[in-house]
């Protein structure tokens, strides 16, 4: 049996909060009902902080820290929505619509993209920055799915889902910075990744377009969010 | 009160917006009660005009045509308005961006040729390495983004428009 953790209570946005000890911000204020946004966050994987739209401001200094990977501890007092925080989230979107190929009218995902989702929520209607317009490949050596790194954001779902559920860690992030990009085994095409087995999970974990099924045309690929949350809960793989 | 001078242009787009625009339906009769419509590709005016109230721009900016049609446009309106996501991000004319202009020219009037393999030259206007949004090039007063935008949320933005509110946006949303 696992030994429960010690209760502890908090603020957020100045409201006192009921939690335990070892949870993150993020889960103490979706326990509580509130709402932060994010996009790297996948329920059932283990969170690593990559998107940063979930940050909050922390105790009085208003220090920002990923609500995700931010453990709470007694007397915390967190501020999850001010003006300052929604400029960032909104100038974060904007920069991840720069930095690839987001064309949501012709996308496998238009209508059901968390990213595109985020945009209208946090009400980006448009980018101040100046698109970067990259030249990114297309692996459509697979069988039945497709990577298209034009809408990859780099959220690491796919990564966390193939090693931590399905066990079989096909997937890694090669480079850094600007140059990051998911590859699958060693930077090989998809059909020659011999540790993958097509169990698709990367495909429903993917927040946008990036991947997806071969048969989908343009708003047609809704992801399955859930059953991967099922998925790992089977597996006991969130700790 | 006289009517608020409306118009619209048509840069690289597929005029889907403008369709949206029709897509008012009765809202057109609403409109035309409150605004004239002085210049657009809905209507027969050959220059335009001085003085316009309130310019929606539908397309990015793919030519050196569209960029001097845009400044123009921003110079004798008041307000300007980017109608669609390719006004606002580039969207599919942008699609082009990551492939040089001499490859993409020579790869449709030569290679897809069946007659007459040409780069059209003398009469249309050149084209700019990449297709841009129209911010880059003037300034945009708000942006209305959808491909098209729903003809709720262009009415929507019109109304606020002509009754010199500034634009909110409600359930808008890219793509």
């Amino acid at each position: 049996m696992l030994q429960k953790s010690k209760s502890i209570s908090i603020r957020i946005d100045g409201a006192l909060v009921a939690t335990r000890e070892g949870k993150t911000i993020l889960q103490a204020a979706q326990d509580a009902g509130k709402t932060i946004p994010t996009l790297c966050h996948l329920e059932g994987l283990k969170d690593v902080g990559a998107c940063r739209l979930c940050i909050v401001e922390v105790g009085g200094s208003g220090r920002l820290a990923p609500a995700c990977t931010t453990p709470v501890q007694e007397g915390l007092s967190v501020v999850i929505n001010s003006p300052r925080l929604a400029a960032y989230r909104r100038m974060l979107i904007e920069l991840l619509l720069t930095e690839r190929n987001h064309v949501c009218a012709v996308c496998v995902s238009n209508g059901h993209c968390e990213l595109q989702s985020l945009a209208a929520s946090l009400g980006v209607t448009s980018v101040r920055f100046r698109y970067r317009y990259p030249a990114l490949p297309v692996d459509l050596s697979q069988e039945r799915y497709v990577i298209d790194h034009n809408r990859c954001v780099l959220c690491s779902r796919c990564v966390r889902v193939c090693a931590e559920v399905e066990g079989a860690h096909v997937w890694d992030i090669m480079g850094r910075g600007i140059h990051s990009r998911v590859i699958s085994e060693m930077n090989q095409p998809w059909a020659e990744a011999s540790s993958c087995t097509r169990c698709g999970k990367c495909v429903q974990a993917c927040p946008t377009g990036a991947m997806a099924e071969k048969t989908r045309a343009a708003e047609e690929m809704v992801k399955h969010t859930d059953a991967v949350a099922m998925a790992a809960a089977r597996k006991g793989a969130l700790i | 009160m006289s009517k608020v001078k409306l118009a619209t242009i048509w840069l690289d787009g597929c005029s889907g917006c403008h369709m949206s625009l029709l897509d008012l339906d009765e809202g057109i009769l609403a409109l035309a009660g409150q605004a004239d419509l002085v210049y657009s590709p809905l209507v027969d005016t050959a220059e335009f005009p001085e003085g316009v109230d309130v310019t929606l721009v539908e397309g990015a900016v793919s030519s050196q045509e569209d960029v001097a049609r845009l400044r123009m446009v921003r110079a004798r309106s008041r307000v300007v308005v980017a109608l669609g996501d390719c006004a606002t991000t580039g969207n599919v004319p942008a699609m082009r961006n990551a492939v040089p202009l001499t490859r993409i020219l020579q790869r449709v009037y030569i290679e897809g040729a069946d007659v007459s393999p040409t780069i059209p030259g003398a009469g249309v206007p050149p084209l700019l390495p990449q297709a841009r949004p129209p911010h880059e090039f003037v300034k945009i007063d708000a942006h209305l983004p959808g491909c098209p935008p729903p003809p709720k949320a262009i009415w929507a933005a019109i109304d606020d428009l002509l009754h010199g509110r500034a634009v909110k946006l409600a359930e808008v949303k890219f793509g």
